[in-house]
Protein backbone atom coordinates (compact mmCIF):
# COMPACT_ATOMS: atom_id res chain seq x y z
CA UNK A 1 0.00 0.00 0.00
CA UNK A 2 2.67 2.54 0.85
CA UNK A 3 4.18 2.03 -2.43
CA UNK A 4 1.33 2.73 -4.40
CA UNK A 5 0.58 5.64 -2.28
CA UNK A 6 4.13 6.91 -3.27
CA UNK A 7 4.77 6.30 -6.38
CA UNK A 8 1.18 5.35 -8.29
CA UNK A 9 1.70 3.51 -11.88
CA UNK A 10 5.47 4.83 -13.22
CA UNK A 11 4.19 4.89 -16.80
CA UNK A 12 5.49 7.05 -19.88
CA UNK A 13 3.38 10.02 -20.66
CA UNK A 14 3.59 12.89 -23.02
CA UNK A 15 3.65 16.23 -21.56
CA UNK A 16 3.63 19.58 -23.07
CA UNK A 17 5.66 22.62 -22.37
CA UNK A 18 3.06 25.00 -21.83
CA UNK A 19 5.70 27.74 -20.33
CA UNK A 20 9.60 28.87 -18.81
CA UNK A 21 11.47 31.01 -17.11
CA UNK A 22 15.20 31.63 -17.97
CA UNK A 23 16.51 30.91 -14.09
CA UNK A 24 20.26 31.89 -14.78
CA UNK A 25 22.14 32.07 -18.05
CA UNK A 26 22.68 28.38 -17.96
CA UNK A 27 19.44 26.76 -16.43
CA UNK A 28 15.64 26.86 -17.14
CA UNK A 29 12.21 26.32 -15.51
CA UNK A 30 10.32 24.46 -17.74
CA UNK A 31 6.32 24.25 -17.04
CA UNK A 32 4.91 20.67 -18.22
CA UNK A 33 1.37 20.07 -18.68
CA UNK A 34 0.81 16.43 -18.02
CA UNK A 35 -2.64 14.63 -18.80
CA UNK A 36 -3.25 12.09 -15.98
CA UNK A 37 -0.66 13.23 -13.85
CA UNK A 38 -1.03 11.26 -10.67
CA UNK A 39 0.21 14.47 -8.31
CA UNK A 40 3.66 14.22 -6.10
CA UNK A 41 5.20 14.68 -3.50
CA UNK A 42 7.84 17.78 -2.97
CA UNK A 43 10.99 16.35 -3.67
CA UNK A 44 10.86 13.64 -5.83
CA UNK A 45 12.18 13.47 -9.33
CA UNK A 46 10.67 13.10 -12.58
CA UNK A 47 12.42 11.03 -16.00
CA UNK A 48 12.51 12.79 -19.11
CA UNK A 49 13.15 10.93 -22.26
CA UNK A 50 14.15 12.33 -25.32
CA UNK A 51 14.28 10.42 -28.65
CA UNK A 52 16.14 11.40 -31.88
CA UNK A 53 15.24 10.93 -35.30
CA UNK A 54 16.36 7.28 -35.55
CA UNK A 55 15.03 6.06 -32.35
CA UNK A 56 17.72 6.89 -30.27
CA UNK A 57 16.71 7.36 -26.87
CA UNK A 58 18.60 8.96 -23.93
CA UNK A 59 16.79 9.45 -20.21
CA UNK A 60 17.66 11.51 -17.76
CA UNK A 61 16.20 12.53 -14.07
CA UNK A 62 15.37 16.04 -12.56
CA UNK A 63 13.82 17.03 -9.66
CA UNK A 64 10.60 18.64 -9.24
CA UNK A 65 10.39 22.22 -8.60
CA UNK A 66 7.02 22.60 -8.42
CA UNK A 67 4.38 21.61 -5.17
CA UNK A 68 1.59 19.81 -6.35
CA UNK A 69 -0.79 21.35 -8.39
CA UNK A 70 -3.13 20.00 -10.73
CA UNK A 71 -1.69 18.34 -14.00
CA UNK A 72 1.17 20.74 -13.89
CA UNK A 73 4.51 19.84 -13.27
CA UNK A 74 7.95 22.50 -13.11
CA UNK A 75 11.85 21.18 -13.42
CA UNK A 76 14.01 23.44 -13.77
CA UNK A 77 17.23 21.79 -15.98
CA UNK A 78 20.78 23.34 -15.40
CA UNK A 79 22.87 23.04 -18.49
CA UNK A 80 25.65 20.33 -18.11
CA UNK A 81 28.79 21.70 -20.57
CA UNK A 82 29.20 17.77 -21.81
CA UNK A 83 25.50 17.04 -21.05
CA UNK A 84 23.80 14.78 -23.33
CA UNK A 85 20.07 16.08 -22.62
CA UNK A 86 20.33 19.04 -20.29
CA UNK A 87 21.22 21.25 -23.45
CA UNK A 88 18.42 20.40 -25.37
CA UNK A 89 15.73 21.13 -22.56
CA UNK A 90 17.77 24.17 -21.84
CA UNK A 91 18.31 25.38 -25.44
CA UNK A 92 16.06 23.92 -27.63
CA UNK A 93 13.00 22.47 -26.93
CA UNK A 94 10.32 24.92 -27.26
CA UNK A 95 7.14 26.04 -25.51
CA UNK A 96 4.37 23.92 -27.29
CA UNK A 97 6.87 21.07 -27.95
CA UNK A 98 5.65 17.28 -26.48
CA UNK A 99 8.16 15.72 -24.57
CA UNK A 100 7.90 12.31 -22.73
CA UNK A 101 8.01 12.18 -18.79
CA UNK A 102 7.44 9.25 -15.98
CA UNK A 103 6.92 10.01 -12.44
CA UNK A 104 6.95 10.81 -10.12
CA UNK A 105 10.13 8.78 -8.57
CA UNK A 106 11.69 8.65 -5.69
CA UNK A 107 9.98 8.27 -1.57
CA UNK A 108 12.54 9.38 0.46
CA UNK A 109 14.01 12.75 -0.20
CA UNK A 110 10.65 14.46 0.23
CA UNK A 111 8.50 16.21 2.51
CA UNK A 112 4.81 16.05 3.50
CA UNK A 113 2.83 18.39 4.21
CA UNK A 114 1.71 16.54 7.73
CA UNK A 115 4.81 16.76 8.86
CA UNK A 116 4.83 19.65 11.57
CA UNK A 117 8.37 19.81 12.94
CA UNK A 118 11.32 22.06 12.19
CA UNK A 119 12.80 21.91 8.15
CA UNK A 120 16.32 22.55 7.57
CA UNK A 121 17.10 22.97 3.68
CA UNK A 122 20.76 23.33 2.45
CA UNK A 123 21.11 23.44 -0.87
CA UNK A 124 24.12 23.65 -2.68
CA UNK A 125 24.03 25.29 -6.83
CA UNK A 126 21.10 23.75 -8.63
CA UNK A 127 20.32 21.58 -5.27
CA UNK A 128 17.99 24.16 -4.98
CA UNK A 129 15.45 22.58 -7.84
CA UNK A 130 13.82 19.55 -4.87
CA UNK A 131 14.30 22.08 -1.61
CA UNK A 132 12.43 24.64 -3.77
CA UNK A 133 9.65 22.40 -4.18
CA UNK A 134 9.34 21.86 -0.42
CA UNK A 135 9.10 25.31 0.17
CA UNK A 136 6.29 26.06 -2.09
CA UNK A 137 4.32 22.64 -0.67
CA UNK A 138 4.98 24.34 2.39
CA UNK A 139 3.74 27.60 1.60
CA UNK A 140 0.63 25.58 0.19
CA UNK A 141 0.28 23.33 3.20
CA UNK A 142 -0.17 26.57 5.30
CA UNK A 143 3.15 27.03 6.14
CA UNK A 144 3.22 25.65 9.83
CA UNK A 145 6.34 23.90 9.88
CA UNK A 146 9.05 26.20 11.17
CA UNK A 147 11.94 26.56 7.69
CA UNK A 148 15.10 27.83 7.77
CA UNK A 149 17.35 27.36 3.94
CA UNK A 150 20.91 27.56 3.33
CA UNK A 151 21.92 27.97 0.00
CA UNK A 152 25.11 27.74 -1.20
CA UNK A 153 25.94 29.16 -5.19
CA UNK A 154 28.75 30.59 -6.82
CA UNK A 155 28.13 34.13 -7.55
CA UNK A 156 24.94 36.17 -7.32
CA UNK A 157 24.20 35.35 -10.68
CA UNK A 158 23.84 31.58 -10.26
CA UNK A 159 20.84 31.91 -7.85
CA UNK A 160 17.92 29.92 -9.11
CA UNK A 161 14.07 31.46 -8.38
CA UNK A 162 15.98 34.97 -6.91
CA UNK A 163 12.42 36.79 -6.98
CA UNK A 164 10.43 34.18 -5.16
CA UNK A 165 13.10 33.78 -2.24
CA UNK A 166 12.68 36.99 -1.16
CA UNK A 167 9.88 36.16 0.02
CA UNK A 168 11.63 33.62 2.02
CA UNK A 169 14.28 36.07 3.21
CA UNK A 170 14.01 35.90 7.04
CA UNK A 171 14.37 32.18 6.79
CA UNK A 172 16.86 31.92 4.03
CA UNK A 173 20.58 32.35 3.96
CA UNK A 174 22.89 32.69 1.25
CA UNK A 175 26.27 31.74 0.95
CA UNK A 176 28.44 32.43 -2.13
CA UNK A 177 31.14 30.66 -2.54
CA UNK A 178 33.01 32.45 -5.81
CA UNK A 179 31.77 35.59 -5.98
CA UNK A 180 29.44 38.05 -3.56
CA UNK A 181 27.41 40.51 -4.00
CA UNK A 182 28.76 44.19 -4.04
CA UNK A 183 26.32 44.79 -0.62
CA UNK A 184 26.96 41.80 1.65
CA UNK A 185 27.40 41.26 5.00
CA UNK A 186 29.11 38.16 4.18
CA UNK A 187 32.65 36.97 3.10
CA UNK A 188 33.12 34.52 0.01
CA UNK A 189 33.72 31.28 1.32
CA UNK A 190 32.20 28.05 1.70
CA UNK A 191 29.73 26.26 3.92
CA UNK A 192 31.65 25.74 7.46
CA UNK A 193 30.67 24.62 10.43
CA UNK A 194 30.21 28.16 12.38
CA UNK A 195 27.80 29.03 9.07
CA UNK A 196 25.57 25.74 10.21
CA UNK A 197 25.96 26.97 13.89
CA UNK A 198 24.23 30.64 12.59
CA UNK A 199 22.49 30.00 10.02
CA UNK A 200 20.08 26.26 10.87
CA UNK A 201 18.07 24.85 13.40
CA UNK A 202 20.28 23.87 16.25
CA UNK A 203 20.01 19.72 17.16
CA UNK A 204 17.95 20.78 19.85
CA UNK A 205 15.12 21.58 17.36
CA UNK A 206 15.09 18.08 16.28
CA UNK A 207 14.99 19.55 12.51
CA UNK A 208 14.56 17.20 9.50
CA UNK A 209 17.68 18.48 7.34
CA UNK A 210 17.47 17.96 3.52
CA UNK A 211 21.05 18.40 1.60
CA UNK A 212 20.61 18.31 -2.13
CA UNK A 213 23.79 19.30 -4.26
CA UNK A 214 26.80 17.99 -5.35
CA UNK A 215 28.10 15.41 -3.75
CA UNK A 216 31.56 17.02 -2.61
CA UNK A 217 29.25 19.73 -0.54
CA UNK A 218 26.85 16.58 0.22
CA UNK A 219 29.39 14.99 1.75
CA UNK A 220 31.03 17.88 3.64
CA UNK A 221 27.83 19.56 4.89
CA UNK A 222 26.12 16.27 6.23
CA UNK A 223 29.31 15.71 8.18
CA UNK A 224 29.08 19.24 10.04
CA UNK A 225 25.42 18.32 10.80
CA UNK A 226 26.47 15.29 12.68
CA UNK A 227 29.09 16.97 14.01
CA UNK A 228 26.48 19.42 15.32
CA UNK A 229 24.79 17.05 17.19
CA UNK A 230 22.08 16.38 14.56
CA UNK A 231 20.82 12.84 14.80
CA UNK A 232 22.10 11.24 11.11
CA UNK A 233 18.64 9.36 10.86
CA UNK A 234 16.95 12.94 10.85
CA UNK A 235 19.58 13.90 7.57
CA UNK A 236 18.09 13.22 4.06
CA UNK A 237 20.49 13.41 1.45
CA UNK A 238 20.41 13.83 -2.59
CA UNK A 239 23.50 13.71 -4.11
CA UNK A 240 24.80 14.14 -8.00
CA UNK A 241 28.30 13.09 -9.26
CA UNK A 242 30.06 15.29 -12.01
CA UNK A 243 28.57 13.00 -14.64
CA UNK A 244 26.23 11.05 -12.77
CA UNK A 245 22.91 10.58 -10.63
CA UNK A 246 19.95 13.10 -11.06
CA UNK A 247 20.17 16.30 -12.64
CA UNK B 1 8.94 4.71 -30.78
CA UNK B 2 8.74 8.05 -28.97
CA UNK B 3 7.90 11.39 -29.72
CA UNK B 4 10.68 12.23 -31.55
CA UNK B 5 12.22 15.93 -30.72
CA UNK B 6 13.37 17.86 -33.45
CA UNK B 7 16.90 18.18 -33.80
CA UNK B 8 17.61 16.05 -31.27
CA UNK B 9 20.72 13.84 -31.79
CA UNK B 10 22.21 12.74 -28.26
CA UNK B 11 25.67 12.01 -27.92
CA UNK B 12 26.46 8.66 -28.70
CA UNK B 13 29.73 7.52 -27.50
CA UNK B 14 31.55 5.25 -29.56
CA UNK B 15 31.43 1.49 -26.98
CA UNK B 16 32.74 -2.14 -27.85
CA UNK B 17 30.48 -3.74 -24.79
CA UNK B 18 26.74 -3.38 -24.88
CA UNK B 19 25.86 -1.37 -21.81
CA UNK B 20 22.29 -2.45 -20.23
CA UNK B 21 19.03 -0.82 -21.33
CA UNK B 22 19.22 3.10 -20.65
CA UNK B 23 22.43 3.20 -19.57
CA UNK B 24 25.00 5.64 -20.39
CA UNK B 25 29.11 5.24 -19.58
CA UNK B 26 31.16 7.35 -16.99
CA UNK B 27 34.34 7.39 -16.01
CA UNK B 28 34.21 8.46 -12.39
CA UNK B 29 32.49 7.23 -9.75
CA UNK B 30 29.10 9.18 -8.43
CA UNK B 31 27.98 8.89 -5.30
CA UNK B 32 24.64 8.16 -4.07
CA UNK B 33 23.47 7.76 -0.97
CA UNK B 34 19.93 8.66 1.48
CA UNK B 35 22.06 9.93 4.33
CA UNK B 36 25.43 11.38 5.76
CA UNK B 37 27.90 8.71 5.62
CA UNK B 38 28.65 6.61 8.90
CA UNK B 39 31.63 6.89 9.66
CA UNK B 40 32.91 3.26 11.46
CA UNK B 41 36.02 2.37 13.66
CA UNK B 42 37.86 -0.76 12.70
CA UNK B 43 37.86 -2.41 16.36
CA UNK B 44 34.33 -1.87 16.64
CA UNK B 45 33.54 -3.38 12.84
CA UNK B 46 31.45 -6.39 12.77
CA UNK B 47 30.04 -8.43 10.27
CA UNK B 48 26.48 -10.28 11.34
CA UNK B 49 24.99 -13.51 9.49
CA UNK B 50 21.84 -14.73 10.96
CA UNK B 51 20.19 -17.78 9.77
CA UNK B 52 16.58 -18.62 9.89
CA UNK B 53 16.93 -20.37 12.97
CA UNK B 54 18.04 -17.45 14.51
CA UNK B 55 21.80 -18.65 14.25
CA UNK B 56 24.44 -15.91 14.60
CA UNK B 57 28.03 -16.11 12.93
CA UNK B 58 30.31 -13.19 13.63
CA UNK B 59 33.26 -11.86 12.32
CA UNK B 60 35.45 -9.35 13.67
CA UNK B 61 37.64 -6.76 11.56
CA UNK B 62 40.86 -9.32 11.80
CA UNK B 63 38.67 -12.31 11.47
CA UNK B 64 36.96 -10.92 8.23
CA UNK B 65 40.57 -9.91 7.00
CA UNK B 66 42.09 -13.38 7.40
CA UNK B 67 39.39 -15.03 5.54
CA UNK B 68 40.79 -16.11 1.87
CA UNK B 69 40.47 -13.30 -0.58
CA UNK B 70 39.46 -12.66 -4.08
CA UNK B 71 39.76 -10.13 -6.53
CA UNK B 72 37.21 -9.49 -8.86
CA UNK B 73 36.96 -7.19 -11.95
CA UNK B 74 33.17 -5.99 -12.47
CA UNK B 75 31.11 -3.80 -14.55
CA UNK B 76 28.81 -1.37 -12.03
CA UNK B 77 25.07 -0.38 -13.55
CA UNK B 78 23.46 2.45 -11.08
CA UNK B 79 19.64 2.97 -11.49
CA UNK B 80 20.09 6.36 -11.99
CA UNK B 81 21.85 5.49 -15.01
CA UNK B 82 25.50 5.64 -15.10
CA UNK B 83 27.24 2.81 -15.80
CA UNK B 84 31.33 2.25 -14.92
CA UNK B 85 32.64 -0.79 -16.47
CA UNK B 86 36.20 -3.05 -15.33
CA UNK B 87 35.90 -1.59 -11.61
CA UNK B 88 38.69 -3.92 -9.45
CA UNK B 89 37.77 -4.86 -6.13
CA UNK B 90 39.28 -7.06 -3.68
CA UNK B 91 37.17 -9.31 -0.44
CA UNK B 92 36.05 -11.98 0.46
CA UNK B 93 33.44 -13.82 -1.64
CA UNK B 94 30.02 -14.61 -0.08
CA UNK B 95 30.48 -18.73 -0.60
CA UNK B 96 33.59 -18.34 1.73
CA UNK B 97 31.55 -16.65 4.72
CA UNK B 98 28.60 -19.45 4.19
CA UNK B 99 30.96 -22.28 4.35
CA UNK B 100 30.15 -21.70 8.24
CA UNK B 101 26.56 -21.29 8.14
CA UNK B 102 24.03 -23.98 7.68
CA UNK B 103 21.01 -22.12 5.96
CA UNK B 104 18.64 -23.38 3.84
CA UNK B 105 16.81 -20.04 3.18
CA UNK B 106 15.69 -18.46 0.28
CA UNK B 107 15.70 -14.58 1.28
CA UNK B 108 18.89 -12.10 2.36
CA UNK B 109 17.97 -9.38 3.58
CA UNK B 110 21.36 -6.86 3.86
CA UNK B 111 21.83 -4.27 7.22
CA UNK B 112 24.19 -1.18 6.68
CA UNK B 113 25.30 0.60 9.57
CA UNK B 114 23.73 3.89 9.46
CA UNK B 115 20.37 1.56 8.93
CA UNK B 116 20.23 0.94 5.19
CA UNK B 117 18.87 -2.39 4.17
CA UNK B 118 18.36 -4.25 0.98
CA UNK B 119 16.75 -7.27 -0.29
CA UNK B 120 17.35 -10.51 -2.82
CA UNK B 121 17.01 -13.68 -3.19
CA UNK B 122 20.08 -16.49 -1.38
CA UNK B 123 20.56 -17.49 -4.51
CA UNK B 124 22.18 -14.12 -6.09
CA UNK B 125 24.16 -14.02 -3.11
CA UNK B 126 26.10 -17.39 -4.21
CA UNK B 127 28.28 -19.43 -6.87
CA UNK B 128 30.49 -16.69 -7.47
CA UNK B 129 28.33 -13.38 -7.46
CA UNK B 130 28.22 -11.61 -4.72
CA UNK B 131 31.23 -10.52 -2.12
CA UNK B 132 32.13 -8.64 0.88
CA UNK B 133 34.69 -6.25 -0.27
CA UNK B 134 37.02 -3.96 1.27
CA UNK B 135 39.41 -2.74 -1.29
CA UNK B 136 38.93 -0.86 -4.43
CA UNK B 137 41.17 -0.25 -7.22
CA UNK B 138 44.04 -1.18 -4.35
CA UNK B 139 43.29 0.71 -2.16
CA UNK B 140 41.04 0.69 0.95
CA UNK B 141 37.49 1.11 0.11
CA UNK B 142 37.04 4.83 1.48
CA UNK B 143 34.13 5.79 3.54
CA UNK B 144 31.82 7.65 0.75
CA UNK B 145 32.02 4.46 -1.29
CA UNK B 146 30.87 2.62 1.74
CA UNK B 147 34.51 1.18 3.35
CA UNK B 148 35.18 -0.10 5.83
CA UNK B 149 33.68 -2.74 3.79
CA UNK B 150 30.46 -3.13 1.20
CA UNK B 151 28.48 -5.39 -0.47
CA UNK B 152 29.25 -6.29 -4.21
CA UNK B 153 26.58 -7.82 -6.55
CA UNK B 154 27.63 -6.36 -9.41
CA UNK B 155 24.52 -8.27 -11.54
CA UNK B 156 21.97 -5.82 -9.78
CA UNK B 157 21.55 -2.20 -9.63
CA UNK B 158 24.05 -1.07 -7.49
CA UNK B 159 21.38 -0.05 -4.74
CA UNK B 160 21.84 -3.40 -4.08
CA UNK B 161 25.42 -3.30 -3.14
CA UNK B 162 24.68 -2.07 -0.21
CA UNK B 163 27.33 0.69 1.61
CA UNK B 164 28.67 0.35 5.27
CA UNK B 165 27.78 -3.84 4.86
CA UNK B 166 27.34 -4.87 8.72
CA UNK B 167 25.44 -8.12 7.99
CA UNK B 168 22.63 -10.15 6.39
CA UNK B 169 19.79 -12.30 7.18
CA UNK B 170 18.27 -14.79 5.89
CA UNK B 171 14.49 -15.63 6.12
CA UNK B 172 11.95 -17.86 4.65
CA UNK B 173 9.80 -14.88 3.14
CA UNK B 174 11.13 -11.89 1.02
CA UNK B 175 10.83 -8.82 3.16
CA UNK B 176 11.51 -5.01 1.12
CA UNK B 177 14.52 -3.71 1.94
CA UNK B 178 15.08 0.21 1.84
CA UNK B 179 14.87 1.45 -1.67
CA UNK B 180 12.50 -1.77 -2.52
CA UNK B 181 9.36 0.36 -0.16
CA UNK B 182 10.28 3.52 -2.26
CA UNK B 183 9.68 2.18 -5.23
CA UNK B 184 12.21 0.69 -6.55
CA UNK B 185 12.28 -2.62 -8.00
CA UNK B 186 12.04 -5.76 -5.77
CA UNK B 187 14.73 -7.67 -8.19
CA UNK B 188 16.60 -4.83 -10.12
CA UNK B 189 18.20 -6.90 -12.97
CA UNK B 190 20.13 -3.91 -15.18
CA UNK B 191 19.56 -6.32 -17.98
CA UNK B 192 15.34 -6.16 -17.61
CA UNK B 193 15.51 -2.69 -16.75
CA UNK B 194 14.17 -3.43 -13.74
CA UNK B 195 14.05 0.10 -11.99
CA UNK B 196 11.19 0.89 -10.29
CA UNK B 197 8.56 -1.57 -8.82
CA UNK B 198 6.25 -1.82 -11.92
CA UNK B 199 7.79 -0.56 -14.05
Amino acid sequence: MARTALLGRVTWRVATVVGDVAETATARTLRLQVADWPGHLAGQHVDIRLTAEDGYTATRSYSIASAPAGDEVEVTVEELPDGEVSPYLVRDLAVGDPVELRGPVGGWFVWRPSQLEPVQLIAGGSGIVPLMAMLRARSQAGGHAPVRLLYSVRAPDAVFYRGELERWRDETTLVYTRVAPPVSSRLVGRVDARLVMEACWPASRAPTCYVCGPTGFVEAVSDLLTAAGHDPARIRTERFGPSGGTR
Amino acid sequence: MGIVSKGFRGRRRPTDTELPPGQYLTTDFPVLSAGPTPRIPLDEWEFTITTESGGVHRWSWKDFRALPRESVTVDLHCVTRWSKLGTAWRGVAIDTLLAEVDTAADFALVHSYGGYTSNLPVQDLTDGQAWIVDEYDGEALEAAHGGPARLLVPHLYLWKSAKWVRGLSFSDTDEPGFWESLGYHNYGDPWLEQRYWDG
